[in-house]
């Protein structure tokens, strides 16, 4: 059960402003999600069976050769920086960041 | 009919030959749209805005597409060599980043985003010489099955009923393919993106193998289950399309490594002796009791389980072996296995939306980076990804990690072992593919399942083992229910055996070719004005 507590350390941890009317939702929508899983918290596991990280084994053979650690210039560097919301010749610009005096 | 409702594969050979230029193709296509899309998904639109329209568009990029179709032409008078989608028109999902093309997810967090690059997918079927009309709607960064999640409403209705939804997350595609708003579309599969809406709106929908189809380009979710491929009217536009975007692509090191099949040549050639499995694990329906959290089971609509059985009747016509009772016992672990695995990647996938280097950025004052982060991550996610980002995040969580994603990791491998078993040439089953409806219903009405996050889920059930899995998959029509919406019919196949479940639904095709079904079409394409 996620609390409202726990909720709000999720929701600071996630970086997200909710409105209350989101929160309420969210939170009840993520309660009921936990309830679906319960089944597969039930499910009985032998130690034996190995995490899949993908369906797919890849076998050596199909493996891609890692590419050369080459640099390539990108032919779009002007198109790139100007998607910046804020931008200061070619620096990006972002709000005060939050730190501590180090004295 | 008009040029815009010829199977791609016509059209190519007819510009080819100049029966029919590109631009011909590409104006039918431009005024079919005009006529049945009505105004297209955009920021803050009216949900109900034109109910009878499709919605299947976030951006039309006419004039790039007239530009395209005067070079086919041209190359075409010039003599020289074109490539197999020559003059072909298709539409694509707004999750792949196609150079120069506003490309959003469908979510207000990219509303601003040009893309600077071409996606692999995209960029190859522009090689081909297809024609790329536009970038289609879709749920908030595909998280949905219904497109009702869009940030772009109005967002796309069903071209066989428009009080229906297209299916999700890839409903724009379906939908536009299903009214001649091109031919193709390229979608994406995370737990039956592309093959759900492919069934909802009577198209032809294929997930590749996990690593058939390059993923440079596309706007990640689930980076382990995400598949890219064709959705098309037809099993041979679908080969087709396949064929051009497939291979080992080196800015995407989970491509497979394998050289790729002739998906076209061999598509009419016999099954005969061809094993294709029933299970009844995917005859039963599986849900969530929310009060008890148990997982209950219901038998699928007869109508829908009698339907599937008729295409196995058909293909056993075509010379198919029907192979009955095959056991899939960790289907139904799917959706709650999913349901972990797929959110702790989306989390991961969405930490980087901060509205620092592209995208949307808050407009209200702020005191520091921090508070910059939470209000642009806060007005520019819809709900969905909310939900999936704080869900990711707590089943991912130190504490409870060993519980839950490490579990559902596990039973991955069990859901995996369940196709292993039954296609396994020295097995008991040795079968060439499993057939099963793609979908637990026909097309729902809008309003009806959105906002069960939990419900809505559930409409993947019968296509997210696949993904788990990561083995290919393919949609057809097969019929109609009771009120004239169509029926899809799923066979899931080995790895990479594309090629295999595209002959079984070419036969199947060929050997329904006159059934009276198959003369239906979309109720919006009654009546077109000349």
């Amino acid at each position: 059960m996620i609390t409202p507590e726990l909720f709000e350390h999720l929701v600071e941890l996630a970086a997200l402003e909710l409105s209350s009317q989101e929160a309420e939702y969210l939170r009840q929508e993520l309660n009921h999600q936990l309830n679906a899983l319960q089944e597969l918290v039930a499910i009985p596991l032998d130690d034996s069976i190995p995490p899949a990280l993908h369906g797919v084994s890849y076998a050596a053979e199909i493996r891609p050769p890692i590419r050369e650690d080459e640099w390539l210039p990108s032919p779009h560097v002007e198109e790139i920086l100007n998607q910046a919301p804020e931008l200061d010749e070619r620096y990006i610009v972002v709000p005060d960041i939050p730190h501590q005096d180090l004295e | 009919m008009d040029l815009c409702d010829y199977a791609a594969y016509q059209l190519a050979w007819m510009i080819k030959r100049k029966q029919v230029s590109a631009s011909e193709v590409l104006e039918s296509t431009l005024k079919r749209i005009a006529i049945v899309d009505g105004i297209p998904g955009q920021l803050d639109g009216d949900i109900s805005a034109e109910p009878d329209k499709i919605h299947a568009f976030i951006s039309l990029t006419a004039e790039r597409a007239r530009l395209q179709a005067q070079r086919i032409d041209q190359a075409i008078r010039a003599g020289e060599e074109v490539g197999v989608l020559a003059g072909v028109p298709f539409t694509v999902k707004d999750i792949f980043c196609v150079e120069g093309t506003l490309t959003t997810a469908a979510s207000r967090i990219l509303s601003n985003f040009i893309a600077p690059y071409t996606a692999t997918p995209v960029a190859r079927a522009e090689e081909a010489g297809g024609i790329m009309l536009g970038k289609v709607n879709l749920d908030e960064f595909t998280f949905g099955s219904s497109n009702e999640s869009s940030a772009y409403q109005p967002s796309p209705r069903n071209p066989w009923n428009t009080s229906r939804v297209p299916g999700g997350s890839s409903g724009g595609s379906a939908a536009a393919v299903a009214s001649g708003e091109g031919c193709l579309s390229i979608g994406t599969d995370t737990a039956g993106s592309i093959r759900q809406p492919a069934a909802f709106c009577g198209v032809v929908g294929v997930k590749p193998t996990y690593g058939r189809v390059s993923r440079y380009g596309l706007i990640a979710f689930g980076s382990s289950l995400d598949c890219p491929g064709p959705v098309a009217r037809n099993v041979s536009d679908a080969a087709l399309l396949l064929q051009v975007m497939s291979g080992v692509d080196p800015h995407d090191s989970t491509t497979a490594n394998l050289p790729v099949p002739d998906y076209v040549t061999d598509l009419e050639k016999p099954i005969r002796g061809w094993r294709v499995g029933l299970s009844p694990d995917y005859f039963r329906l599986t849900y969530v009791n929310s009060e008890s959290g148990e997982l209950e089971q219901q038998p699928i609509p007869e109508e829908y389980r009698q339907a599937i059985y008729r295409v196995a009747g058909r293909l056993a016509e075509m010379g198919a072996d029907i192979v009955e009772d095959v056991p899939m016992p960790h289907t139904k672990y799917s959706i709650p296995a999913y349901f972990v695995i797929s959110r702790v990647e989306a989390a991961s996938n969405l930490h980087r939306y901060d509205g620092v280097k592209y995208g949307y950025r808050t407009q209200q004052p702020v005191k520091d980076l921090r508070e910059m982060y939470r209000k642009t991550r806060g007005e520019g996610f819809g709900l969905q990804p909310k939900l999936r980002i704080l869900m990711g995040m707590y089943v991912s969580a130190a504490q409870y990690s060993e519980q839950y994603y490490l579990r559902a990791l596990r039973v991955r491998t069990l859901i995996r072992r369940d196709f292993e078993t039954i296609f396994d040439p020295n097995g008991k089953y040795r079968l060439h593919a499993l057939l099963t409806p793609t979908t637990p219903t026909t097309a729902f009405p809008i309003a009806q399942v959105y906002g069960d996050s939990v419900l809505m889920q559930f409409a993947d059930q019968l296509t997210v083992a696949a993904n788990h899995a990561g083995v290919p998959a393919i949609s057809f029509p097969c019929g109609f229910d009771p009120d004239g919406l169509p029926y899809g019919a799923q066979l899931i196949g080995p790895d990479f055996s594309e090629d295999r479940l595209l002959r079984l639904a070419r036969n199947y095709e060929i050997v329904t070719e006159s059934d009276q079904w198959r003369k239906r079409f979309p109720p919006i394409l009654n009546n077109l004005p000349n």
